[in-house]
């Protein structure tokens, strides 16, 4: 079992765990990525998540069934959610149920390692003082100031 | 000569000031092609030495052949989770 979803409303996390869950899995993993209130030194009050839609749903299916056959047996749901999010808010959630904890955990870690590094998603922060900026994980970090 | 359209996001729809722009190519074009279309154009310099493209929803890679009818879009570094 595979879905995978770019939602524009708050996720939530117990339909995931729900929704992977058997009588036949013993072990499930949920990983929760929330809006943290500081970035690179700055303090973020929102991050606007972009996405290209299609190629992200795409991707993320394709991340899924790579983990599937790799950890095979384990039952996946994955949520990205686009829009402005306010910190605190939860901007994904991967749920992994497997019979075992083992393929679970390692499937949970791959997916969302793969997600970061593939899915079309972007995000651009809003600092306290109303500055806007598009998040470049690419790019050598310069700190804002040095103390 | 053709026009191919090109999907951009994020920083780079903000550099385009669009969207979606539209690249005069020579034919058969390449993925190069449209990379080096996409320069002359205002913003083209916010492009990176070498700038991850997509044909139909899959990543590219190395100099690819587009031609119109596929779905051409220029990817700036993803940011997701």
């Amino acid at each position: 079992m595979i879905r995978c979803a770019i939602v524009t409303t708050p996720i939530d996390p117990a339909a995931l765990l729900a929704e992977v869950t058997t009588p036949a899995t013993g072990a499930t993993t949920l990983f929760v990525g929330t809006v943290r209130d500081v970035n690179e030194g700055r303090a973020v009050t929102g991050i606007e998540y972009s996405a290209y839609t299609a190629m992200a749903l795409e991707e993320m299916e394709r991340i899924a069934h790579e983990a599937s056959s790799q950890f095979d047996g384990v039952r996946v749901a994955v949520e990205h959610r686009v829009g402005l999010l306010v910190l605190q808010e939860i901007s994904v959630a991967i749920a992994v149920a497997h019979a075992r904890r083992a393929p679970a955990i390692d499937a949970g870690r791959f997916i969302i390692e793969e997600l970061k590094r593939r899915v079309p998603v972007w995000k651009q922060e809003q600092y306290v003082d109303g500055e806007r900026a598009w998040v470049d994980p690419t790019a050598i970090s310069v700190p804002v100031s040095v103390a | 000569m053709t026009q191919l359209q090109v999907l951009l996001f994020a920083s780079y729809a903000d550099a385009f000031g669009s969207g979606t722009v539209t690249v005069t190519v020579p034919e058969p074009a390449t993925s190069a092609d449209v990379v080096t279309a996409l320069r002359s154009l205002p913003g083209g310099s916010v492009l990176p030495a070498a700038p991850v493209l997509a044909v139909d929803r899959r990543y590219t890679r190395g100099v690819v052949p587009v031609h119109a009818g596929q779905e051409i879009a220029l990817i700036p570094p993803v940011a997701g989770g």
